[in-house]
């Protein structure tokens, strides 16, 4: 069912008018910030990667390890029993080549994201990173890769200290 | 109730200004395996539903009940947010139970405060756009209003305010969990700086970092897994509105009227003879008496006289906040109303340790979900399935 409404009733406005003052209008933002204790885990994981290196956490019981690192394993509900560290090189799960920046905006080049299971992570774990030195149109899932790090003496601690991963040829 | 519902396991981890050196959910997993564990269930095999209270600007990520579920053991299985106060999920938890949906369900609150670096600008977004944050005053002003109107109709005082603080703040020396314990004087709260008239600084509760969790059960259950269930005899929750312009600045109503439909539940029409403690919400000095006489103790302007003679005291007829409360725990934020929860549960055990209260049978638990709301919540505990008539 659905009526043919041709006129509105009410009083029309547009952007310019906002803009201009016309319609009464509040602005207001919230002062909402925050420092987020990284705890253990993620604490050594930021400390692990501004050394050049990915750690995860190993749970015996299940035999997981968790990328990035918790103290708890989800499914076991058990604290995890040990620091184990991955290799930069892994596959690609899934990917997506994303045409939208953060901001919804339409990007030049397109980015590639993708979810990496690294080499001694448990299968079917796998971290959120990007792809880059490679076209879109190249990308498979179960494509090898490996990491581009920045620069020792750049790097913070951050999951942005891996630049990206790249296609890597395995004979 | 028609199903009976027991708690049968608590934990916590935190109470602490400052929990650095753990994430929210290294905080979440210590708490949830202490109350497993007080509990004695498996929270894979054993609990059918999880609870967590949460206010998404407290913890600074939207939809904040899908970062709970992994350090509870709640993967894979039904978990929801009450965003409210930690009782209000206490009362959730008992309703999946009575509908007979599920017979173990978990609550959670916790308090990361520390995270917090804005703390005044999330308390000025909750204040109305239009009317109020244009104003440009702190949104604990709308206390320093509100404890004004209410010495004024009660003929209470500040001084019996200020009392309130030294026994609450003596209190939490018994505490091991508190933050805030001191042995301080009402002499020294006046003497305090002034904030917002007639509000000073010692009547206001520090902030602190903790984290709480509860397991509840159904009767059957609960008798087969507890040695010392303790039971839930009522519980009720209201909101005023949110409008301070439209207001009582005298009477926390929410409060009276969650009082009145938790006492109808338990049978309750004495109060005062028929409770043997009180934890209710203390974050600013004023609100625990505020609080005490609209839970029908007493009358309006009475709290005070009970104050003067030890009513309230750890050794009194009526022991409130024997905890401490807020005041010398320190404000928890959302696990507020839990933490008050989980004192009378330890208290009706018998396992308050140097704190405990003497021949307890009946505790209340009463929350305030904080400035500039005017809602809370009132669960009445009991060591026995009903409460005893006078
Ligand atoms: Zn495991």
């Amino acid at each position: 069912m659905s009526v043919k409404v041709k006129e509105y009733r009410g009083t029309y406005y547009s952007r310019k008018d906002l803009e201009e003052g016309r319609v009464m209008a509040f602005k207001d933002r919230p002062e909402a910030r925050y420092a987020w204790a990284t705890g253990v885990a993620m604490g050594r994981f930021l400390a692990e990667l501004k050394q050049g290196r990915i750690v995860g956490r190993k749970c015996r019981v299940c035999g997981r390890v968790l990328v990035p690192p918790r103290m708890f394993c989800e499914m076991c509900f058990r604290p995890t029993d040990e620091w184990v560290y991955v290799s930069d090189t892994g596959t690609v799960l899934t990917y997506s080549v994303s045409y939208l920046g953060p901001a919804a905006e339409r990007l030049k080049e397109p980015i590639i994201i993708a979810v990496i299971q690294l080499d001694g992570a448990s299968p079917g774990i796998g971290i959120l990173h990007k792809l880059g030195e490679v076209k879109p149109e190249e990308v498979k899932v179960g494509m090898r890769v490996k990491a581009v790090w920045k620069p020792p003496e750049e790097r913070e601690g951050a999951i942005t200290d891996i630049l990206y991963f790249r296609p890597v040829e395995e004979g | 109730m028609e199903r009976r519902v027991a708690v049968i396991g608590v934990g916590w981890s935190g109470f602490a200004p400052q929990t650095a050196d753990v994430s929210y959910k290294e905080l979440m997993f210590e708490a949830a395996t202490r109350a497993y564990d007080d509990a004695g269930v498996d929270p894979r095999r054993d609990v059918d539903s999880f609870i967590t209270c949460a206010e998404d600007y407290w913890e600074g990520f939207s939809i904040f009940d899908e970062f709970v579920p992994d350090q509870l053991g709640a993967v894979l299985k039904p978990t929801c947010t009450v965003s409210g106060d930690g009782l209000h999920g206490l009362v959730n938890a008992v309703m999946q139970i009575e509908s007979g949906l599920f017979d173990v369900v978990v609550v959670e609150a916790h308090s990361k405060a520390s995270d917090i670096l804005t703390y005044e600008g999330l308390l000025k977004f909750a204040m109305d756009p239009i009317f109020t944050r244009p104003l440009g005053w702190h949104p604990y002003a709308l206390a320093g209003l509100e404890m004004a109107r209410y010495l004024y109709d009660t003929g209470n005082t500040e001084e019996h305010c200020a009392m309130v603080v030294e026994k609450n703040r003596r209190n939490a020396l018994a505490n091991s969990l508190a933050s805030y314990a001191a042995d301080l004087t009402a002499d020294d709260v006046m003497d305090s700086r002034p904030l917002f008239e007639p509000l000073k600084e010692l009547d206001v509760a520090g902030l602190a970092d903790g984290c709480v969790v509860m397991v509840l059960a159904a009767e059957e259950v609960a008798e087969k897994l507890a040695d010392k269930p303790v039971w839930v005899l009522g519980m009720g929750w209201a909101n005023e509105t949110i409008s301070p312009e439209l207001r009582d600045w005298c009477r926390p109503v929410y409060a009276e009227i969650a009082a009145d439909m938790a006492y109808a539940m338990a049978g309750i029409k004495n109060p005062a003879k028929e409770i043997d403690l009180l934890e209710v919400d203390d974050r600013f000095s004023y609100k625990e008496l505020q609080h005490v006489e609209a839970l029908g103790v007493c009358d309006y302007g009475e709290a005070s006289r009970l104050l003067e003679d030890g009513v309230f005291d750890r050794d009194g007829d009526l022991p409130v906040n024997p905890s401490g409360g807020s005041l010398g725990v320190g404000n928890l934020l959302e696990a507020s109303g839990l933490f008050r929860a989980m004192e009378v549960v330890l208290q009706l055990r018998g396992e308050a340790g140097r704190r405990q209260v003497q021949d307890v049978e009946v505790g209340v638990a009463q929350s305030w979900r904080g400035l500039p709301t005017a809602s809370g919540a009132v669960v009445i505990f009991g060591s026995e399935k009903e409460v005893k008539k006078p």
